[in-house]
């Protein structure tokens, strides 16, 4: 009996080997956002729709001994005699960055809606309707192409409303809070930049601003973020009350130019019809080649076949045409053949590393995309280098200009060759993930990489050979789990590679570098 | 004699997106191994289900048809005493889709080493009853992937269980109950981030704790024993897989099940226990609705020195 207890107990003791705890969170442990330089000079760096940074006009502010002033002064004294945990934690989250939180929303949001809508009882599949975003299939679908244009417009509307920011703050040179009164506590770092109008609220502003059109059932919640980033720059003694409502201002009327910019750059009408896919099938087979066919069950219209006629921010239309690389190989050509048999090579012989990768770059449904994978990998570089927010906003816009653009050369390529991937051709090839709904050539993953992992090297050149690497990891995942030939991958990875180019010829000129 | 392999003991491992896990006499009855008794033995087991719970919503799903989860495992049960039984279970398990491209996995899934204790026993001229303390670990055997449900084969958390069981016998008649809490350590998946109801930037995901509830009753005689079974299985925690989304390992994984349990020893072959049964999920979420059957052979070896004596703890 005596022994029996002693076992018994010994082996209870075993289960403390098995206790939970919260995973550590990486974004949560963002430093607070000290700039290594303010870039005083970024009033003056080229804007992207903006014709010029003062186009749209801003007030200056009111004089530092009006009672007006004074007044906000002391309120922000009579938040800072009680600040509870949650004020002071919120002061933390949005001291590590607007944009760099801005950026994390969007990926939260893209995550949450890419879900591809369920079909119909006739199978065919109900689409989701921006008119009427909140009947299911909710709007949007968040599908890589949409993700990579919504992530590009808050992007580019960021840069441009910090440009104009960065202008009028040179021009009214208004000093911090604490410099008007000693009373004032600093929770945040400080700098010498002026503080009129608020950079926070003018992302704050700007980024819900064109929100409201790119997830129109998150309103609520954007706001709550928006609200919650101004509190917290009163709470931790950064701006004034007028500070912020300069900024946020400022940041709506600007990002009402790339509202309207969206609302006639095509992709709306990317889905197509009917008669549009059939003619793309019609023309691949008049071409002597195998229309792509949907593996999906029931089968389900292509992914935004007409994406390709987005309108880009750094190319035009003509520059996508003429860069749309030669077809892939003919379905009968023995290339064909031998890369096919690649495919199936790679799906039966998968190994734990290959199967590690193909997973760690999936980024199918329900995540933040392959964009989004690329700002996240881009936001942990970026906030090592300490960037001023106007830096990081273009970084982050030429980036996403990038990638947008990728997905409009990609999507142009795809939809034009309108090629099956190897699971249409030889059904005996299992995937080690999804089969994306959307012809093979090229690669989706191996443009945007392409394009993110040569801005990113350009940008940060001692961590060019780890964003390479990256970039070919991402590239061949698509490869190992069996869902692309390897000329999908390598063609993509180079269109990508000169799309990159594109945005770096821009980051050249724009006054920044 | 009762061979009392550890076939349920799978199912702190496996109890997941389709739950694979195989299903017999085991550390959730009342029969323990006398001292120096080694029962050993493989049993086979069959699970398939083509209508699953999205969330609460039940669903099929057509680009997987039916999902079907088969495992053959090493079982055994060792009598450290007559009051204390150790045992184990080495899964091997093989998933696949009837329809659509996703690739069948396969490897060794979860082991399984607990130990079980008769704590109180008590018996009379017709009736008996006792009490019974368990306690197990599981951790995965293989590398295998927990971030491709529905095929991966199985959630790749190590856990710990603690159990508590009930048995009330009258003449040939009885009934087992019997509870466990299921501690599941997080799990690391390839992906650096990934969503649940909001974003998570880590490759560590938090698994919510379980309670598995089973009760079983029906005929015990000294060759035969015939139960019908059900159980539950909660999962504290966890979220609901979303509209047209993929599974997840946290996601709060339920599922109820009646079933029916067999076992035999036949008088022609000494030493040798056969077992069968099957189950079928009657409610779930975020789960397959599976139907699952079994059978298994296995041996008792006597290491002891009395070995031809042997008998039930149980039988009055």
């Amino acid at each position: 009996m005596k022994h029996s207890l002693s076992f018994f107990i010994g082996a209870c003791a075993l289960l403390f080997v098995a206790c939970n705890k919260t995973p550590e969170d990486r974004s949560e442990s963002f430093p607070a956002l000290a700039p290594a330089n303010i870039d005083i000079q970024a009033g003056t760096w080229k804007p992207l729709l903006l014709t010029k940074a003062d186009e749209v006009s801003l007030p200056a502010p009111q004089a530092a001994n009006s009672p007006g002033y004074i007044a906000e002064l002391n309120e922000i004294k009579s938040w800072q005699q009680k600040l509870t945990g949650e004020q002071k934690a919120s002061i933390r989250y949005w001291g590590a960055g607007g944009v760099l939180r801005w950026n994390e929303i969007m990926r939260t949001l893209v995550a949450k809606y890419n879900l591809p809508p369920y079909q119909n009882a006739d199978g065919t599949y109900p689409v989701p309707n921006a008119a009427n975003p909140f009947a299911y299939p909710i709007f949007p679908f968040a599908s890589p192409p949409y993700a990579a244009r919504a992530y590009a417009y808050v992007s580019a509307a960021q840069y441009d409303a910090l440009v104009a920011a960065w202008h009028y703050k040179n021009l009214y040179k208004q000093a911090a809070p604490h410099k008007a009164d000693a009373g004032i506590k600093t929770l945040l770092p400080v700098s010498e930049l002026s503080t009129y109008p608020s950079e926070d609220a003018v992302i704050a502003g700007v980024s819900a601003e064109l929100l409201k059109l790119l997830f129109p059932t998150e309103q609520a919640y954007v706001q709550q973020m928006a609200t919650e980033h101004k509190l917290s720059r009163i709470l931790a003694g950064m701006n004034t009350r007028s500070e912020l409502e300069a900024g946020e201002a400022l940041g709506k009327m600007i990002a009402q130019k790339f509202v309207a910019r969206a609302r006639t750059d095509r992709a709306g009408t990317a889905g197509g019809n009917q008669a549009q896919w059939d003619q793309m099938a019609a023309d691949a087979v008049a071409k002597g080649e195998t229309p792509w066919i949907s593996i999906d069950a029931p089968k389900r219209p292509p992914m935004l076949p007409l994406f390709g006629k987005t309108k880009s921010f750094l190319m035009d239309s003509m520059m996508v045409i003429n860069g749309r690389p030669a077809a892939p190989p003919s379905v009968h050509s023995a290339q064909f053949k031998k890369e096919l048999e690649e495919v199936k090579y790679y799906t039966e012989n998968a190994t734990p590393e290959r199967i590690r990768i193909v997973q760690f770059w999936a980024d199918g449904v329900g995540t933040y995309t392959p964009p989004g994978h690329w700002n996240a990998i881009a936001a942990e570089a970026f906030v090592k280098e300490r960037y001023s927010e106007v830096r990081w906003a273009r970084n982050l816009a030429l980036l996403n200009l990038a990638m947008m653009d990728a997905a409009i050369c990609c999507w142009d390529a795809k939809f034009t060759y309108f090629n099956p991937r190897p699971s249409q051709v030889d059904p005996s090839i299992k995937t080690l993930t999804g089969v994306p709904n959307f012809p093979s050539f090229t690669s989706g993953h191996s443009t945007f990489s392409g394009a993110a992992s040569t801005f990113l090297s350009y940008l940060l050149p001692g961590q060019a050979a780890g964003f390479k690497s990256m970039a070919d990891e991402a590239s061949m995942s698509r490869l190992y789990g069996g869902i692309h030939y390897r000329s999908d991958c390598e063609v993509g990875l180079e269109m990508g590679n000169t799309i990159g180019k594109i945005a770096i010829s821009r980051a050249r000129t724009d006054g920044a570098d | 004699m009762r061979c009392n392999n550890a076939g349920r003991l799978l199912l702190a491992a496996a109890c997941c997106f389709f739950w694979s896990a195989g299903q017999a006499q085991t550390d959730l009855d009342a029969l323990t191994m006398n001292k120096k008794q080694l029962c050993v033995g493989f049993q086979y087991s069959h699970n398939s289900w083509d209508h699953y719970w999205e969330g609460t919503l039940k669903r099929t799903n057509e680009n997987i048809g039916t999902i079907t989860t088969q495992s053959v495992a090493l079982m055994g049960n060792y009598g450290i005493s007559n009051k204390v039984n150790l045992l184990f279970a080495v899964p091997y398990v093989f998933t696949k889709a009837s329809a659509g491209t996703l690739q069948g996995q396969k490897g060794f899934q979860d082991g399984t080493l607990a130990a079980k204790w008769n704590a109180f026993q008590h018996k009379g001229e017709k009736q008996a009853f006792s009490l019974f303390a368990l306690a197990g670990v599981s951790a995965p055997l293989s590398n295998y992937t927990p971030d491709f449900l529905p095929m991966s084969i199985g959630l790749h958390s190590r856990a710990a269980f603690v159990r508590g069981l009930a048995d009330y016998q009258r003449g040939k008649f009885f009934i087992t109950g019997s509870a466990s809490y299921h501690l599941r350590n997080n799990v690391d998946i390839a992906r650096t981030a990934y969503y649940t109801t909001e974003m998570h930037y880590t490759n560590e995901v938090e698994m919510p704790d379980m309670w598995y509830a089973n009760l079983r009753t029906g005929y015990r005689g000294r060759q035969l024993i015939v139960e019908a079974t059900a159980d539950r299985t909660t999962t504290l925690g966890g979220f609901d897989i979303r509209r047209n989304d993929m599974p997840f390992p946290s996601n709060r994984m339920n599922l109820t099940n009646v079933g029916l349990s067999l076992r035999y020893e036949p008088g022609w072959l000494k030493w040798v226990t056969l077992t069968a049964g099957g189950t079928h999920a009657v409610a779930g979420r975020n789960m397959g609705q599976a139907t699952a059957y079994y059978a298994g052979a296995f041996y008792i070896f006597n290491f002891g020195k009395k070995a031809a004596v042997t008998k039930t703890s149980q039988t009055p």
